[in-house]
């Protein structure tokens, strides 16, 4: 069961990827991520991470939202914006650096290595949440502090300047 | 794969339930309305117009359906659906009694949340998909207002859940065991009712109902949408509500419990009871209130209700703390 559910939500995964890269529509586009994010917190779930797969939906279901907004008020308006890349050379870049990307992926997910051990409890909330204010506690409040910075930066940014 | 054959059935049979509740809370809402404007309200069909329901329901399958020629075939036809499903999803975690719901999962609250918050990619699709300008603010005007009303939602929804000390739907109804949450002094209150607002701006509501406003935007992302299609949509807004107001229940009004609560047939009377009031509430003040501006509408989220419920989930983390601990 849990092997036919893998492999059925990994090819959607796939697909759904393929779709999000070849599709020329940004809304199409991101309608397929949505698909692609949902094939990935059901993954988690398989894997028994089930606050991982509620929050993976809870902070991408957000984030979504808000790149379709960005994508019809910044992508598709105005023929202009559709003409050819002016930094057309600079996607050359993508496929040395993505086969890089793959290669540091295969070398991490290689089976036989034992080095990165196993998660000592399960994936439910309330041991990630011990593990989290406890032996990580301090990666976990430098991460907040930097998302803290960035939220205060915004609203610096944002702020209106007196004219 | 028994197992697997009774859980399908159950699924079938609790799926069933849910469209013959939005069925029939229709009719309630219409009588409800008719009563507060002084009308008789739905009287024709049936005795006191019971049967209109069903009466509504056969029109609706029977209309022709028309798909915009300039409309984004896929995204059009696929929206509803994906509008339906997770409004129908987050029933799956709701307990209906001690035992008696499809999956009381311990992280019950969390997946609620994250399910119905999925809601809005349907709801995009069908206002963009249409291709018409009306459909496309109020696709706008939605995704604005549930990013504003998601995150007091989720505080207000994590309030009974830091005083239970559990995520998990049944641990949240056992530990109001001695006392309703509603019934905590202030925090209860408070909670309760920034819980009911942020309801009604995730249900698209009034007075939070600017992404359909029928006076601007005829009636928002489903004005291309007709007959079956029309219907699903529907069906899913209204499962929402229906589940919104069990949860409403579930969290602060104890759920299943009251007097004799102990057989769960009348545990779920109980719980029928609660969420309908809980519903009633929320009919009530559509019919009492007035739209408000989109700029009004965000104000009130960032402004006050973000501030108090993370306040209030501060007070009661730093209440549960000092009294020792979660629980009853």
């Amino acid at each position: 069961m849990a092997t036919v559910t893998f492999f059925v939500v990994a090819v959607l995964a796939v697909a759904s990827a393929l779709g999000l890269i070849l599709k020329r529509n940004p809304i199409h586009g991101a309608l397929f991520l949505v698909i692609n994010l949902a094939c990935v917190a059901v993954l988690y779930l398989s894997l028994g991470a089930e606050f991982l797969a509620a929050a993976q939906v809870i902070v991408y279901a957000g984030a979504i939202m808000v790149l379709f907004v960005f994508a019809i008020m910044v992508l598709i308006p105005g023929k202009e914006e559709t003409g050819p890349d002016p930094r057309r050379a600079v996607r050359l870049l993508a496929l040395p650096v993505g086969a890089l990307l793959f290669v540091q992926l295969a070398m991490i997910v290689r089976p036989r290595d034992a080095r990165v051990p196993p998660p000592p409890a399960g994936g439910s909330a309330e041991s990630l949440g011990t593990l989290l204010f406890t032996d990580y506690l301090f990666p976990f409040e430098l991460t907040s502090v930097l998302l803290l910075a960035a939220m205060v930066g915004v609203l610096v940014l944002a702020r209106r300047r007196p004219s | 794969m028994e197992h697997l054959a009774l859980d399908a059935l159950a699924a079938f049979i609790l799926l069933n339930a849910v469209i013959g509740m939005v069925t029939y809370v229709t009719l309630l809402e219409r009588k409800f309305a008719a009563r507060m404007q002084s009308r008789i309200g739905p009287y024709r069909v049936g005795p006191h117009g019971l049967l209109q329901p069903i009466a509504d329901a056969l029109k609706l399958m029977m209309k022709e359906d028309i798909v915009p020629r300039a409309a984004d075939r896929w995204v059009y036809n696929l929206a509803p659906i994906v509008f339906l499903i997770p409004c129908v999803l987050i029933f799956a975690t709701i307990p209906f009694a001690p035992r008696l719901g499809l999956a009381d999962l311990n992280i019950g609250v969390l997946f609620f949340l994250a399910v119905s918050s999925l809601e809005i990619v349907g709801l995009f699709m069908g206002g963009w998909g249409s291709n018409n300008k009306y459909a496309l603010l109020s696709a706008m005007r939605a995704v604005n207002q549930i990013i504003s009303y998601d995150l007091p939602f989720v505080f207000a929804a994590l309030i009974p859940v830091v005083l239970a000390g559990s995520l998990q739907m049944s641990a949240i109804v056992a530990a109001q065991q001695g006392l309703w949450f509603v019934a905590y002094p202030v925090i209860g209150q408070l909670g309760f009712v920034a819980f009911l607002v942020a309801t009604l701006a995730a249900e698209n509501r009034v007075p939070f109902d600017i992404l359909e406003a029928e006076s601007e935007l005829v009636a928002g992302f489903r004005v291309e949408y007709s007959g079956m299609k029309f219907a699903i949509i529907q069906l899913g807004e209204y499962a929402h509500m229906i589940a919104s107001s069990f949860l409403g229940a579930l969290l602060f009004l104890g759920g299943w419990l009251g007097p004799g609560s102990d057989i769960p047939a009348i545990g779920v009377l109980w719980f029928l009871l609660k969420a309908m009031l809980v519903f009633l509430v929320v009919t009530w003040v559509r019919w009492s209130f007035v739209r408000i501006r989109v700029d009004q509408i965000l104000a009130v989220s960032w402004k006050l209700l973000l501030p108090a419920t993370l306040g209030l989930l501060l007070v009661t983390a730093f209440w549960v703390a000092l009294r020792g601990g979660a629980g009853a």
